[in-house]
């Protein structure tokens, strides 16, 4: 990244960050930097709102209001922060633990509101900072220090889940496809609702030597050979697409947004209208 | 008597908490419905968007309190109300406001516990875990009305407390007067002091949000103000960035217990009645306090003399008032739980004191008749 970037967007005196050598979970950050950066945006009405987990340490390098909260509630914070100031563009960065386990509950809901929260899924398939237990998002039958024996446990679709709990943006991309990854964050941010992006990642420390994954750079090559565009996928049977990855948009659609929704209750009372 | 007329309102307890915490400056309120504290949302949802502040009712009890502490930091004054469970999952969130200082009022209106316990029927059995709720040393103010014109009094007061040294403050209600229509006596609203919290005064560049002045508050900006700041659960520097430095970690958790106790003065209240000339104290607190009176003008009337200590202000309990009015004498301490709070009154007065207790967990009040009969069987 270059300095420029740095210097504009980074609490430069808190680097380096604490994240693994080979860890994806900079490269999605530097991509948000990048879309926020193509936006434009007004860096005094940014806040970012993090849970618990390694991708949660993100929001302490930004220079923007940064709000690190518990273990899977950022976007319950993060709905207080908005709906107190609507103005505010909220920006949630999470892990798959944080947002699909302990903070499920607080991800459908967000979704069903259409609150204008963009929600960053850091996906690297594993509880990263305790040390490399299964999550919702390890694949079926890979390994965890929790599931040593293989996780039987099915795993989470994160952005089936977004889209059926009711967003009107959801995407994937990959820490390979950074261009693309940039690109999805850019339309996430602009859109008004909930808007989801999992970027999935790669965590050689824990998930990839468990699982035999090989190098960092393996897990890269393996994210280019296994990921596959949706539209390319609408033309491939579920046995061709077991085990691929399919990345690009999924959900843009309008519906009414819920802090806009509020406001209109509140004009009502402006005007002297006692039903809203 | 027409203009009297007009500073009266008939309110339900619960009602009169969200009418004052308006009056307050309430314009946040997020929450989940739980008895006996549902009124309180219900009402906030009602009357938050006509003084153009947000009502929302989240997916669960955590969530609620989640998204205050949010609120709060983006600048709103914010509460939550909630009942023993709802409390019970409020409480590491609780621990963040406490640690993050960041301002709100968290209202129990207790029912009898544990678990899912007695949803309807009052208790007084959450006095501990209002202090000691969420994980780790933390400060905390509790306050605990016996009316429902005083829950109108103290919930602004909670509000005040609240913003003015940066912390949760726990508003316990008795389900008992929550559910009580009484008189209120409205104030002069231009006439309240209403507190807010305190501003930065330097540009960003200087800022230091977790940096106490000398009453040991730091002042607080809101998101969005330019002041690009960082909250963490975390201990945290100064500057607001995690830390392992033995240092900075024992300064932070000192500054924040101390901004409490040495402003003890400030933030304790309390009532103390008929206590100069009695003999036997009676410690009671919110409906309880009230059974108490009662029992101590029957027993005056037969020449009893007995008085009554009210912490009003629960955390940090009134110390010093409390050893002033009852040292040396009998005390009573009638609680609708199995013994909570005297153990602090033992603490305060000494385990050896003459101090009896009144306990009742039935799901009933403790009556005047009760109180008067440990009156006549301690005197």
């Amino acid at each position: 990244m270059n300095r420029y970037l740095i210097e504009k967007y980074f609490r430069y005196d808190k680097l380096p960050h604490i994240w693994c050598p080979g860890c994806g979970h900079g490269i999605i950050l530097g991509a948000l930097i990048r879309s926020i950066e193509n936006l434009r945006l007004n860096t005094n009405k940014i806040c970012v709102v993090s849970g618990i987990g390694c991708s949660s340490r993100a929001p302490g390098y930004l220079n923007f209001d940064t709000l690190h909260t518990t273990h899977g509630r950022a976007l319950a914070f993060a709905t207080g922060v908005k709906l107190a100031n609507p103005e505010l563009k909220v920006i949630v960065i999470t892990g798959d633990g944080d947002c699909t386990a302990i903070g499920g509950n607080h991800l459908i809901h967000a979704a069903r509101r259409n609150i204008d929260i963009t929600t960053i899924l850091f996906n690297n398939n594993i509880y990263g900072m305790t040390g490399g237990q299964y999550s919702p998002t390890t694949p079926q039958y890979e390994k965890g220090t929790t599931a040593p024996y293989g996780n039987i446990e099915k795993s989470f679709d994160a952005c089936k889940l977004s889209a059926s709990a009711g967003a009107t943006y959801v995407a994937r991309g990959t820490v390979y496809h950074t261009h693309q990854l940039i690109k999805l964050l850019e339309k996430a941010i602009m859109h008004k609702g909930f808007s989801f992006v999992e970027a999935v990642s790669v965590c050689p420390t824990y998930y990839g030597r468990k699982n035999k994954k090989g190098t960092v750079l393996d897990m890269l090559d393996w994210l280019r050979e296994n990921s596959i565009d949706v539209g390319a996928a609408q033309k491939l049977t579920a046995e061709q697409l077991k085990g691929k990855i399919i990345i690009g948009e999924f959900v843009n659609s309008e519906e009414p947004e819920y802090t806009a929704e509020y406001e209109r209750i509140i004009k009502g009372f402006k005007k002297g209208d006692s039903h809203g | 008597m027409k203009e009297q007329d007009n500073t009266y309102k008939l309110l339900q307890g619960n009602e009169a908490c969200v009418e004052a915490a308006i009056i307050a400056g309430m314009r946040f309120f997020a929450g989940y419905p739980i008895t006996p504290s549902t009124e309180i949302a219900e009402f906030s949802a009602e009357k938050l968007p006509m003084v153009g502040g947000k009502f929302i009712q989240m997916e669960d009890e955590i969530a609620s309190m989640a998204a205050v502490i949010g609120a709060s930091l983006a600048g709103l004054k914010a509460m939550t109300a909630t009942s023993g469970p709802g409390f019970s999952l409020k409480q590491e969130n609780i621990g963040y406001a406490s640690l993050t200082e960041t301002p709100c009022v968290i209202v129990n209106v207790q029912r009898g516990g544990p678990s899912t316990g007695l949803p309807t029927l009052p208790a007084q059995g959450d006095m501990m875990q209002a202090r000691w709720g969420t994980h780790g040393d933390h400060p905390i103010i509790a306050l605990y009305p016996s009316s429902v014109e005083e829950i109108f009094y103290t919930t602004i007061r909670a509000f005040n407390l609240s913003e003015k040294y940066r912390v949760p403050v726990i508003l316990l209600l008795d389900e008992v007067i929550a559910h009580m229509r009484e008189r209120v006596m409205l104030p002069d609203v231009t006439k309240l002091e209403i507190v807010n919290r305190k501003k930065p005064e330097v540009t960003p560049d200087k800022y230091v949000p977790y940096r106490g002045e000398e009453d040991l508050v730091p002042p607080m900006a809101s998101f969005g103000e330019g002041y690009k700041f960082h909250v963490t659960g975390l201990i945290h520097d100064e500057y607001g960035f995690p830390t392992n430095n033995p240092e900075e970690i024992e300064r932070l958790l000192k500054r924040l217990m101390n901004k409490i106790y040495k402003n003890i003065e400030d933030i304790i209240s309390y009532e103390s009645y008929l206590c100069d000339d009695a003999e036997i104290i009676i410690v009671a607190y919110g409906c309880t306090g009230r059974s108490a009176k009662k029992a101590i003008s029957i027993a005056r009337e037969k020449g009893l003399k007995v008085g009554m200590f009210r912490p009003i202000t629960i955390w940090p309990f009134p110390e010093a008032p409390l050893k002033k009015v009852a040292l040396g004498k009998t005390i009573i301490v009638a609680e609708m739980n199995m013994g909570q709070m005297v153990l602090e009154i033992e603490r305060l007065l000494g385990c050896t004191a003459n101090i009896h207790r009144l306990n009742k967990v039935n799901g009933e009040l403790i009556t005047p008749d009760e109180i008067l009969t440990k009156i006549e069987e301690v005197y």
